[in-house]
């Protein structure tokens, strides 16, 4: 009985053009105060059609053209909604730009696979340079090498459920550990990409690298968290210490290997050879850096959780 | 250590508080590090004090009115709830 119900419910965003001509008379009765009343005879409908018809939409379709004042609010409605898509669209795009964010999602599982296995096994692959096409870089579809924001996204959420579980495991679960651990983690990436741009920025260090790759770069360390707590969970303390220095490992090689690609050789475009003989050693300190900052935040962030 | 992202709030007022509170004349002339004369060599390397100096200088312009406002919410809300 209930479920004929919740299948005219489920389908009523669609449907909500079309009162049903049987209740014809809600409408007339009230045809005055207009779409207000549309709005509450929405609810109604769903308990007269639940035995008329399966199909909604047929005999929906030709009440839409038969009352005007419905058509005329689904009209207002749908009016409604594209100002405030549009209003909504134009205040995001003022603070980022979706477009680069896009570029940064268009990813496919091929891409993912082979990503996952380079961060965790990093010392077979031979080419880590960014492939380009007429100076826009390669979505990461069709370039292992490109930064995505897929998969430290997806991580960052696994990690927080992993923490979730193992805390639960131990007893020691709460609902608000679960919001400390995600803000926390948060937190430590937005101060680790605050520390890369100021350094980038100070030591003038002219590489495209933009605040997302920087974000992307960060979250890859959630993935050899993710493997780390998994070690840690079905092994016990040997096993979370051998996963930790396996991540460690394999995450320094990777962040070494592609930051060295976009922070050293854009020394080679600078013209002046003059003060150049400090810099190579400084950008080589910055990526070294953040190379050994991220056993460190991995062994921060997980080992609360395996005790 | 456990953040919030209240402390993450906090910290960021704090901070651009304190870098905007370097008065050009009274403080940094004092120590030394007056308006960056270096300006000079307009090749592409400013140096590490040269930009720190502007950094701080575009941080005190750009969030000079912002950090007012901050502030004030910020004073009345701790008066009002602690």
């Amino acid at each position: 009985m209930d479920l004929p119900h919740h299948g005219y419910r489920a389908t009523k965003p669609r449907a909500r053009a079309a009162p049903p001509a049987a209740d014809s008379v809600l409408f007339e009765d009230t045809s005055s105060v207009g779409p207000a009343m549309n709005s509450q005879g929405y609810y109604t409908p769903g308990y007269n059609m639940e035995g008329a018809s399966n199909i909604q939409e047929g005999p929906g379709m030709n009440n839409l053209f038969a009352d005007p004042m419905a058509s005329a609010a689904m009209m207002y409605g749908s009016s409604l909604a594209n100002q405030g898509k549009d209003m909504v669209n134009k205040e995001i795009s003022r603070f980022m730009s979706v477009n680069k964010l896009k570029y940064f999602f268009a990813v496919d599982t091929r891409y993912v696979l082979k990503k996952l296995m380079i961060l965790m096994f990093p010392y077979t692959h031979q080419d880590w340079e960014v492939r380009y096409h007429r100076d826009t870089p390669l979505p990461p579809r069709q370039d292992v090498n490109a930064p995505d924001l897929y998969i430290p996204t997806m991580a960052f959420i696994t990690y927080i459920l992993l923490a979730g579980m193992a805390l639960g495991i131990q007893k020691r679960f709460s609902p608000e550990v679960l919001g400390l651990c995600a803000s926390t983690a948060l937190v430590w990436i937005i101060i680790e990409v605050l520390v890369m741009l100021l350094s980038l920025y100070l030591l003038t260090i002219h590489s495209d690298l933009s605040t997302f790759d920087l974000i992307a770069y960060s979250g890859y360390k959630y993935v050899g968290m993710i493997f780390v707590v998994m070690g840690g969970l079905l092994f016990g303390s040997d096993g979370y210490f051998v996963a930790l220095a396996w991540s460690s490992c394999a995450l320094m090689f990777f962040i070494v290997r592609s930051l060295k690609m976009k922070i050293l050789p854009s020394l080679s475009s600078d013209s002046m050879g003059t003060g150049s003989s400090a810099k190579p050693q400084l950008r080589l300190y910055v990526t070294a850096a953040t190379a050994i900052f991220q056993p460190i935040i991995i062994y921060w962030l997980t080992s609360h959780l395996v005790r | 250590m456990a953040f919030t992202l209240y402390s993450l709030i906090q910290t960021a007022i704090l901070c651009t508080n304190a870098i905007a509170v370097l008065h050009e004349e009274r403080f940094l002339s004092k120590v030394g590090w007056a308006v960056d004369q270096g300006v000079g060599g307009f090749g592409d390397d400013p140096g590490i004090k040269a930009q720190i100096l502007t950094l701080i200088r575009s941080v005190r312009t750009v969030m000079r009115v912002p950090l007012i406002i901050v502030n004030s919410a910020c004073i009345v809300l701790l008066l009002l709830f602690g």
